[in-house]
C-alpha cells in the first residue's frame, strides 16, 4: 500500500475518533497537535487504525511510535 | 439506535462514539438519571464511555463516579466526601481475574487453599456489605472469567490447586451470596469473555500496556451486557413480544405451502432450527414475557400453522393473536391498547427486513431486532437482553394467565348491551369472611400497595397486621374473588374497631384489578351482616383525601351513607344506620372460610 493511501485512510480515521473534520495529519503529526489526543483517546484511536487497516500493532511498536509518519511506516511494511 | 442493538459492530462504535453521543443527547428525549458509581480494579475509563452509550439508548442519562485506579477496595471502605456527597443509584464493582491477590500454590495442601479461599472472598464480602449499609442501593458485582493459561494443563479444573478451579469455586460462592441477597446482581463476564473468545478477551498485551482486565475491542460487548442489568434493575425491561409467523416462527408460507408444507419440527435441519426457536418463545413465556402474534396471514391459516402438530407453541401459548392484513404498526398499537402496556415496551420480532423498517419508523422506542437466520434467531435476541432478569416473583410466573383473563373479560364485556348481565356471565364467586393466617401477608401487602381504592391510606406493618389479627376489638373481613375467566386472589380489605355499638372504619380497600365488579357492595353486605351478630347498630366511615384516591370520595354516599361532617382539607365523616339496610349485591355468589381447603 503507497504511502499516499495510507494518509488518507489514516486521516479519515483520525476525524472519526476525534469527532473533528477539521484534522489534516501529516507525518510529524503528534498528540501534542490535536487537544483530545490523551493517553485514554490513544488507545481508542490504535483501536480504530487496526480495524482500519486490517492488522495489529505490536507492543513495542504501540510504545515507540514518536509520530504519525511512524505508524504509516509500520502499516506499510506490514499491509502488502 | 440501530448501531447499538445486538449484534452491533464494536469496532465501528468504538470508532464513532463521539459522534453517536452527540447524535443520542440530540434525540430531544426524556431520560431518567441516574447516579452509578464505579469502583475498579483496573482501567475503567472506556467501560464507562460505552455504558454511558447503551445506557442513554435505553432511556436512562447516567452520571458516573469512578474511583481512582485499582481503588476498589478503598473508596467502598473509607468513602470520601466526594463519593458520599455523589450518593450513588447502583454501584457497580469492576474486578476480574486481575485483582485476585493470592492463588494457590503448588506445594498448598488442601486446608490452606481452602482458608485462601475464604479470605480472598471474604475481602469481597465484606466491602459489599459496607456498601449497602453506607449506601443502600443495589450493587452490581463481576465474577470472574477463566484465566487464559492452565498450568496443570485440563487438570487445571478440577485439581484443588489449579487456578481455573480456584476461580470456579470463588466463584460459587458469589452467587451463594446473589441468591440470598436482594439488590445485588452477578455480571456474568465469566460468559460474556468466553462468547467473546478467551484468549482475545484476555491478550496481555492491555493489561500490562493500558491495565485493562480486556482488550479493547471487547469493551463494548463488557458495557452491553453490564448496561442489561442496570435497565432492567430501573425498570426499562420489555415486557411483551409480538411474532410474526411465516419464515418466523416456522420456515415457509402456511398460506400458500399449506399446514403441512411448513417446516416445523424434527424432520430437517431447518424444521429442527425452528423448533428450536418455539421453544425459546415458549421459554420467555415462564418468565412472564407475554407473547403475542403480529401476521399478515389470514386468521385460519395462522391458527392452523400454530395447532401443527410438531409444533412447541400453540394457539393458547399467545395472549393476543393478530392475523389479518391490516399494517403490522397498527396491529401493534391495538396489542399494546388492549393489554394496557406501551408500545415501546414491545418487541417485535419479524424476518422480513420491509416490516421491520415500517414499524420501527412508526412506533417510537420499539425494539425491532434484526434477525436474518433461523439459527441466529434465538443468540440475537437473548443477547439483547430486553427480558434480563433481576427479580422474579410469583406475579412473573402468573403473569401470563393474569393477562390472559383480562383480554378474556375486556372480549366479553363487548358482548354485552347490559352491564348487570355482563357482570353474571362472568360467574363470580367470593370468599368474604374474618382474616385467615394463610392470607395475612397478602393482606398486609394489599394495606401497603393500594393507593386508589383507599379510603384511609392507612399502612400496616406485618406485626401491626399480626396485632389486628389476634385482637378482640376489631372487626376484619378479607374478599377473594374467583370468576370464570380465573382466580384474582384477594383483593380486598375491611377493618373496623368497635366502639360500644358503633364500628369505625379503619381501612376499606381494594385492588384496581376487579375494579366495577360489585365486589364492594358484596364486602358491605357482608360487614352488615357481621356487626348484626356483635350488637353494633352504627357504621362510620372516614375519607382522607390524597393525590391518588379521589376514586373513593363518594364511596360511602354510593354505600347509602350519611355525610356527618366535613373540613377544609375535604376530610369527611361518614355514618350508616345498618338497621333497614338491604343487601346490595346481586351478582357475586358469596361464601365463607368453611368454603375453603385449609
Amino acid at each position: 500500500m503507497d504511502t499516499k493511501t495510507i494518509f488518507v485512510r489514516l486521516n479519515k480515521v483520525f476525524r472519526d475518533v476525534f469527532d473533528d473534520d477539521s484534522i489534516k495529519v501529516t507525518p510529524k503529526t503528534t498528540a501534542d497537535d490535536i487537544d483530545d489526543w490523551d493517553s485514554l483517546e490513544h488507545i481508542t484511536l490504535i483501536a480504530a487504525v487496526e480495524r482500519e487497516f486490517k492488522m495489529k500493532f505490536k507492543m513495542g511498536e504501540i510504545s515507540s511510535m514518536k509520530n504519525v509518519g511512524e505508524m504509516a511506516q509500520i502499516i506499510a511494511q506490514r499491509v502488502k | 439506535m440501530n448501531e447499538l442493538e445486538y449484534p452491533f459492530d464494536s469496532e465501528y462504535i468504538i470508532k464513532k462514539r463521539k459522534s453517536i453521543k452527540r447524535k443520542l443527547l440530540a434525540d430531544g428525549s426524556k431520560r431518567l438519571k441516574k447516579k452509578i458509581a464505579v469502583f475498579g480494579g483496573s482501567t475503567t475509563s472506556d467501560i464507562v464511555v460505552y455504558l454511558e452509550l447503551f445506557l442513554l439508548n435505553n432511556g436512562i442519562e447516567p452520571e458516573f463516579y469512578e474511583s481512582e485506579y485499582a481503588q476498589y477496595w478503598q473508596d467502598a471502605m473509607f468513602p470520601g466526601d466526594e463519593l458520599i456527597e455523589f450518593a450513588p443509584d447502583i454501584v457497580f464493582i469492576h474486578t476480574t481475574n486481575r485483582n485476585i491477590s493470592n492463588f494457590p500454590l503448588m506445594t498448598d495442601d488442601k486446608s490452606r487453599v481452602e482458608n485462601l479461599l475464604e479470605s480472598e472472598y471474604g475481602k469481597f464480602e465484606q466491602m459489599w456489605k459496607k456498601i449497602s449499609e453506607t449506601y443502600h442501593c443495589p450493587i452490581i458485582q463481576n465474577n470472574f472469567e477463566m484465566p487464559f493459561y492452565r498450568i496443570m494443563g485440563n487438570k487445571d479444573c478440577s485439581d484443588y490447586r489449579g487456578r481455573t478451579n480456584f476461580i470456579t469455586n470463588l466463584n460459587r460462592k458469589f452467587y451463594e451470596y446473589a441468591e440470598k441477597t436482594e439488590g445485588f446482581y452477578i455480571n456474568d463476564i465469566n460468559f460474556i469473555s468466553a462468547s467473546y473468545g478467551l484468549k482475545e478477551w484476555s491478550n496481555p498485551l492491555y493489561w500490562n500496556m493500558y491495565k485493562y482486565a480486556m482488550c479493547v475491542e471487547a469493551i463494548p460487548e463488557f458495557s452491553f451486557n453490564l448496561a442489561n442489568i442496570i435497565k432492567s434493575v430501573f425498570g426499562k425491561n420489555k415486557k411483551a413480544v409480538a411474532l410474526d409467523l411465516d419464515n418466523t416462527l416456522w420456515g415457509g408460507v402456511v398460506g400458500d405451502d399449506g399446514v403441512d408444507g411448513i417446516q416445523i419440527g424434527q424432520e430437517t435441519g431447518v424444521a429442527q432450527s425452528y423448533y428450536e426457536f418455539q421453544s425459546y418463545i415458549k421459554s420467555l413465556k415462564q418468565l412472564g414475557v407475554v407473547l403475542t402474534v403480529c401476521s399478515k396471514n389470514d386468521y385460519e391459516n395462522a391458527v392452523a400453522g400454530l395447532n401443527h402438530p410438531e409444533g412447541a407453541l400453540k394457539p393458547d401459548d399467545f395472549i393476543i393473536i393478530k392475523a389479518n392484513w391490516e399494517n403490522k404498526d397498527r396491529n401493534i398499537i391495538e396489542t399494546a391498547s388492549e393489554l394496557n402496556i406501551l408500545p415501546d415496551s414491545i418487541v417485535f420480532v419479524d424476518d422480513n427486513p420491509a416490516e421491520r423498517a415500517i414499524v420501527q419508523a412508526q412506533i417510537a422506542g420499539i425494539s425491532v431486532p434484526v434477525i436474518d437466520s433461523v439459527e441466529n434467531y434465538i443468540s440475537t435476541i437473548d443477547r439483547n437482553g430486553y427480558f434480563e432478569v433481576t427479580n422474579f416473583s410469583e406475579d412473573d410466573l402468573k403473569r401470563n394467565e393474569m393477562y390472559k383473563a383480562n383480554v378474556q373479560r375486556a372480549v366479553q364485556q363487548a358482548a354485552f348491551s347490559d352491564y348487570n348481565e355482563y357482570l353474571l356471565s362472568l360467574e363470580m364467586t367470593a370468599v368474604i369472611d374474618d382474616f385467615l393466617p394463610v392470607y395475612l401477608q397478602r393482606i398486609t401487602q394489599l394495606s401497603n400497595k393500594s393507593n386508589q381504592f383507599n379510603v384511609t391510606t392507612k399502612r400496616y406493618t406485618p406485626t401491626e397486621m399480626e396485632a389486628v389479627f389476634n385482637s378482640s376489638e376489631y372487626i376484619r373481613l378479607y374478599g377473594k374473588l374467583i370468576d370464570k375467566f380465573g382466580d384474582n386472589g384477594v383483593v380486598s380489605v375491611v377493618i373496623g374497631k368497635k366502639e360500644n355499638n358503633i364500628l369505625n372504619i379503619d381501612l376499606w380497600i381494594m385492588s384496581c384489578r376487579v375494579l366495577k365488579r360489585d365486589m364492594e357492595f358484596a364486602m358491605l353486605d357482608r360487614l352488615v351482616e357481621r356487626c348484626r351478630g356483635q350488637g353494633i347498630d352504627t357504621i362510620k366511615g372516614y375519607y382522607y383525601p390524597t393525590a391518588k384516591n379521589k376514586m373513593v370520595k363518594e364511596l360511602y354516599g354510593k354505600f347509602g351513607f350519611n355525610k356527618i361532617s366535613e373540613d377544609e382539607e375535604g376530610n369527611t365523616i361518614w355514618q350508616l344506620d345498618i338497621k333497614s339496610y338491604e343487601n346490595k349485591n346481586n351478582v357475586i355468589n358469596v361464601q365463607d372460610n368453611s368454603s375453603i381447603n385449609q
